[in-house]
């Protein structure tokens, strides 16, 4: 029903986007960051912020502050106002809203395992874990010692079960295939998402299609730099690229063959959206990709803003607060340790 | 501006014009500029300016003070859940006898804290280790339950088995079926949250695969979890299984559940035992934790009797810092300038202040007051007591009154009220709201500063306004004659009578005038007949018209004083008279035409009168002429009306025009250069020379508009006033509707019930209706009359409100959050 959202969208998803763009216009903007960045103390950031809407979840917090309580509480506000969202969805909109979080329970997953791994503290992991991706049975993934059992005890039970079609294997896990098992989660997520997100159609289809396509071209480069130089075969390096996107197909060939950096520049300069972020970095380096990457995910998000009877808004506000915590983690950190002239390498503003 | 109050002809009246300002400028020595915006503070007559609008809030000079308040608010705030958890009241009388400092607050509020904090973790540990223990009592309780049912069932089976007459008598039970050695058969026992218990049953199934025997059993009472505090229902657990690796897998799972796992033994003996034991060490904990709770309280309540004092301090040394954040700090860091706004007549007070403030800081330098000149638009500020507060509340609703314009306030003490009451005339409903009224107003002092709900909180804050609207809605009824739609024979006998006895109520025929007119109001006899309808409209109708006809030239008459208390002859010229001439040989006309109908009882038709007066002013007006030449001033009335409109149209802008001119006209060469200039200054300039940009199509077009605005806007704004007789009319029909169809209809079954049925309705729909719906919708039409009709003929309202730095202020603030 394309065009047609006008009519009936504000029935269900009225009140809800009306509540999404208020939240939107409490982000923070360049004049904030410009204050936080002159802080001396996290004293000032959390006076700064109490003036934000974050106020009344800094307000009781008692002074010796530290990073961590500011970005738990900015946290838990994006999950307040997540779970008060979530509560007055209806179908279809609540499960796109559910689709947000899955990425964070892969994450979760694959944080829990690895720590287990590792030999770390199960409940010092959960402290860890994103509280979007949350799920029940989350503690229990300590007890798999492989993948068929991680699916067969814990996850068949979450909704990202379908996606570990791909991955069940009876090897024992260790760092390699966890990182392969994250990737190919997050590429069955994507890909599901982004099914979705067609079925819906209209300007919701439009949007995400375009929001998600740059998603799966990012997680792309970035799989193909962080595996250059591994074991990891071609063939299975192309298994882990999302089967959508700018890149899809043609790119993904020229990706996986790709051994330093500077292929993948050459194979991405071929496509003019993404030619402006590589033109930013000078050859050989990667450092900067990651914060190019971060502003022209977040020029996306905010244009989403700018129509009006669809649902990117809703992903599009999670993605930007979440960048907003990063870069309140990332001044904080620096503000901490006393680095202040590097507070600007990784802040991206947001308006 | 000129200083004298009240513009030339009036004496000085308080509400009209607001309050003459001025900037000043406070130079105080640094030593005593705390005490010193304290006292002014107390005052509270004086608005200060952000001096430091451009520095972000920590970079202030007083940051670290903010921060240290914050902090103790914070703790103050800690208290006060703490005490609200504890179900301790806060002393509502603050002993401000007492002066305390900061400091001395600030170490006070530390010690306590940390004193609070140390008893809290104490008790937690011991509310921990207790309810561990009342789960450990139930795990033994439940859990021993199993192995008896068990073991009962297992001995009445095997009773059952050595019955039958086939079977061979099995050895007895105590005798393991398995060898120890070969096979050891463990078992955990614990405690689960209820709603995991399903998923935690699953898991264990899954890993173990089906390996485990699980047996649960639901508490009755939901119990404490030790690890959150939280009441929650839980089911005791025990599983069996067999083998460590079997073990560890549960040990784990049943952690990641949060399920508290307990020792247990099989032997009854010492089941009972522990049973003992932990029972024992129940009581223990139990009295210790009361000896706790006891002592917390204590802390408490004594911190309780303080809270509402520092909360005040704190507040007060907040806000104080706040403003000496506003102030500018000297080069020489040896005073601080601060720059305000204040009321001229306040001069003196605040002069005092500073004097006393100096002395009572034993500092060497006075602070140095002095008055700025500025170009700035001043805040508007009047002196309303209880009674305005509320009438000028619905004018600022509307918009804040530009600096020293005409008040509308003033006279909607009266005519809101009265227009009010045109619609809701009915003396007995006006009672109903004026005993209503009066009872807010008794209780005013129990009230005021309380935090009410949203329509109570309303309903008490315009008081006053609802008590003379029910004060002239019992006048208006009186004159139309209605108490709950029924006539009343107040002031005499009715005029007329029945010229024979052929005459009924319903009808006008036959009815004579035999005595003088009815002395006050409309005669009762009217009502119930059939024309009292179109005798009523037509009175009511005319009424609203001379209303709104006089209304408006109020409002005209306002925007003329406002000209010449501005000095502004042109708006007085090309403005002001034309639209009197404008609106007065129009509506002013009808409105003559209304009274000498009225005065001489003619038969004329007004509608005719004015229609034809546009469409054909030359015609013969035949039965219509009301008195003599009639046609030569209407003709003349109209002429004047027609060039009134170009007159409002054309010369006020080619005026502004030409002024500009003469005023510039040998600048013009340089206007590029100041153009680079007001950008340079920003702000601060652009106000001062507003009048050098001069656009005349702006201004033209701005013309234009207005003088639209006007010529319709007589037309409309006359027939809008007309909602003053549909009201009415619906008022009166809804209350005779109510009367008649179900009063009269109730008490003509001559049934008890019937009628005690129809009176409940009666009252219901009279309180819901009449009482509340029909006087909100008056009050509504009321509030558009004034802010459309009358106010948009003189009021800007675009100024903005004096908010000084008061205590008194911060203190009802807080008191409503």
């Amino acid at each position: 029903m394309y065009g047609f959202e006008a009519m009936t969208f504000n029935i269900h998803g009225g009140y809800l986007e009306a509540i999404v763009r208020g939240h939107r216009s409490g982000l923070l903007t360049a004049a904030d960051y410009n204050n936080l960045c002159q802080c001396e103390t996290l004293d000032d950031i959390k006076m700064h912020l109490s003036a934000t809407e974050y106020g009344p979840y800094l307000q009781n917090e008692p002074s010796p502050l530290h990073t961590t309580t500011i970005v738990e509480k900015c946290t838990l506000k994006l999950v307040d106002e997540y779970k008060h969202m979530l509560c007055q969805a209806t179908e279809p909109m609540s499960t796109f809203l559910e689709y947000i979080t899955y990425g964070h329970m892969i994450d979760n997953v694959v944080l829990i395992v690895t720590g287990t791994l590792h030999e770390r503290d199960v409940q010092e992991l959960l402290e860890k874990c994103h509280p979007l991706g949350m799920f029940d049975s989350i503690a229990t993934l300590a007890v798999a010692q492989n993948m068929r059992e991680l699916y067969r005890l814990v996850l068949v039970d979450t909704p990202l079960a379908p996606y570990f079609s791909e991955c069940i294997t009876s090897e024992d896990l260790d760092d390699m295939n966890i990182e392969i098992m994250r990737n190919t989660l997050y590429k069955a997520y994507l890909e599901d998402f982004y099914r979705f997100c067609q079925k819906l159609g209209g300007a919701t289809a439009e949007i995400m299609s375009d929001l998600l396509a740059f998603e799966a071209d990012r997680r792309a480069v970035n799989i193909t730099i962080n595996s250059i130089g591994t074991e990891l075969t071609r063939e299975d390096r192309r298994k882990l690229y999302s089967s959508f996107g700018l890149l899809y197909p043609y790119g993904h060939e020229e990706l996986a063959i790709c051994e330093d950096i500077d292929q993948v520049r050459g194979v991405m300069e071929k496509y003019p959206p993404y030619q402006p972020i590589f033109s930013k970095l000078s050859y050989g380096e990667s450092q900067m990709l990651d914060k190019a990457f971060y502003e022209e995910e977040v020029k996306r998000l905010c244009l989403s803003f700018e129509q009006q009877f669809h649902y990117g808004v809703f992903f599009a506000y999670m993605r930007l607060r979440e960048q907003e915590i990063r870069n309140l983690m990332w001044i904080s950190e620096c503000v901490a340790q006393n680095q202040k002239s590097r507070v600007h390498d990784s802040v991206v503003f947001i308006f | 501006m000129a200083d004298d109050r009240g513009g030339g002809w009036f004496p000085p009246m308080d509400l009209f014009r607001s309050e003459p300002m001025h900037l000043v400028q406070l130079i105080i020595p640094i030593e005593s500029v705390h005490l010193t915006v304290s006292y002014l503070g107390d005052i509270g007559l004086i608005q200060f300016k952000d001096l430091n609008a451009d520095k972000s809030p920590f970079q202030r000079t007083y940051a670290i003070q903010i921060k240290r308040c914050g902090e103790m608010a914070r703790k103050l705030r800690f208290f006060k859940e703490q005490m609200s958890k504890a179900g301790i009241t806060i002393s509502s009388k603050p002993n401000l006898l007492v002066d305390v400092h900061l400091d001395d607050v600030e170490a006070r509020l530390g010690e306590l804290e940390s004193e609070l904090i140390e008893i809290n973790t104490n008790n937690e540990k011991l509310q921990r280790s207790y309810n561990e223990f009342t789960e450990y009592k139930l795990v033994l309780q439940k859990a021993g339950e199993f192995f008896k049912a068990a073991l009962s069932s297992a001995e009445v089976k095997q009773r059952e088995y050595n019955k039958s007459p086939h079977n061979q008598p099995v050895e007895s039970l105590s005798i393991p079926l398995l060898k120890d050695d070969e096979l050891k058969l463990g078992f955990l026992t614990g405690l689960v949250p209820k709603e995991k218990a399903m998923a935690f049953e699953r898991i264990l199934f899954r890993a173990t695969r089906g390996n485990v025997f699980l047996k649960q059993t639901p508490l009755e009472e939901p119990v404490v979890d030790p690890t959150s505090g939280q009441k929650v229902q839980k089911n005791v657990f025990a599983v069996f299984f067999s083998g460590e690796t079997l073990k560890s897998k549960i040990v784990k799972i049943s952690d990641a559940f949060g399920a508290n796992r307990y020792p247990f033994t099989e032997d009854l003996g010492k089941q009972t035992h522990m049973i003992t034991e932990v029972s024992g060490r129940i009581i223990e904990l139990k009295m210790t934790i009361e000896a706790g709770l006891l002592h917390r309280s204590t802390l408490l309540q004594k911190i309780g009797e303080h809270h509402e004092h520092w909360n005040h301090v704190v507040r007060k040394e907040k806000s104080i810092y706040h403003i000496l954040n506003m102030l500018s700090i000297d080069v020489t860091k040896k005073c601080l300038v601060a720059e305000g706004w204040s009321p001229v007549y306040a001069t003196r007070q605040i002069r005092r202040a500073l004097r006393l403030a100096a002395i009572d800081s034993s500092s060497q330098v006075g602070p140095i007051f002095r008055v700025l000149h500025t170009k700035k638009l001043p805040p508007t500020f009047f002196r309303t007591n209880k009674f305005t507060e509320s009438f000028q509340t619905i004018v600022d609703a509307y918009g804040v009154a530009r600096y020293q314009e005409a008040n509308p306030g003033v006279y909607t003490v009266v005519t809101f009220p009265f227009l009010f009451a045109i619609m809701f005339g009915d003396w007995g409903h006006g009672i109903c709201l004026l005993l209503a009224t009066l009872y807010l107003i008794s209780k005013e002092k129990k009230f005021h500063g309380q935090k009410l709900g949203d329509i109570v909180g309303m309903t008490f804050g315009g008081r006053y306004v609802i008590l003379l609207m029910s004060l002239f809605s019992i006048y208006t009824g009186l004159i139309y004659n209605e108490f709950f739609s029924v006539p009343f024979e107040l002031f005499g006998p009715s005029a007329y009578a029945c010229r024979d006895d052929s005459c009924s109520d319903a009808t006008t025929m036959g009815l004579v005038k035999v005595r003088d007119t009815y002395p006050f109001g409309v005669d009762p006899t009217w009502h119930g007949t059939r024309t009292e309808l179109p005798f009523l409209n037509s009175l009511k109708m005319k009424m609203s018209i001379l209303l709104g006809v006089a209304q408006m030239n109020l409002g005209i008459i306002l925007s003329f004083f406002n000209a010449l208390y501005f000095g502004n002859r042109l708006n007085i010229w090309f403005q002001f008279i034309p639209q009197m001439v404008f609106l007065n040989g129009l509506f002013g006309y009808l409105s003559l035409l209304i009274i000498a109908k009225w005065y001489t009882g003619s038969q004329a038709d007004l509608y005719h009168i004015m229609i034809y007066m546009f469409l054909s002013p030359t015609d013969d007006l035949g039965e219509n002429q009301l008195f003599n030449n009639q046609k030569t001033i209407q003709i003349g009335l109209l002429l004047l009306s027609l060039i009134a409109v170009p007159w409002m149209l054309f010369p006020k802008p080619f005026i502004l025009k030409a002024q500009h001119n003469r005023r510039h006209g040998n600048e013009d060469a340089y206007m590029p250069l100041e153009d680079i200039d007001d950008t340079l200054h920003g702000e601060s300039n652009a106000d001062c020379e507003g009048d050098h940009k001069f656009d005349f199509t702006e201004i033209f077009v701005h013309q234009l508009i207005h003088t639209i605005e006007f010529v319709l806007g007589a037309v409309s704004n006359t027939a809008s006033y007309l909602r003053l007789w549909a009201l009415s009319l619906a008022h009166s029909e809804l209350s005779a509707v109510f009367y008649e169809k179900v009063l009269l209809l109730a008490w003509g079954y001559n049934n008890v019930a019937i009628l005690i049925i129809g009176i409940v309705v009666f009252i219901f729909a009279t309180a819901g209706v009449l009482l509340v719906m029909e006087t909100l919708s008056a009050f509504l039409h009321a509030l558009r009359l004034h802010w459309v009709e009358f106010q948009n003929k003189f009021y800007n309202g675009n100024g903005y409100q004096f908010r000084p730095f008061s205590f008194s202020l911060l203190e009802d603030e807080s008191k409503l959050n």
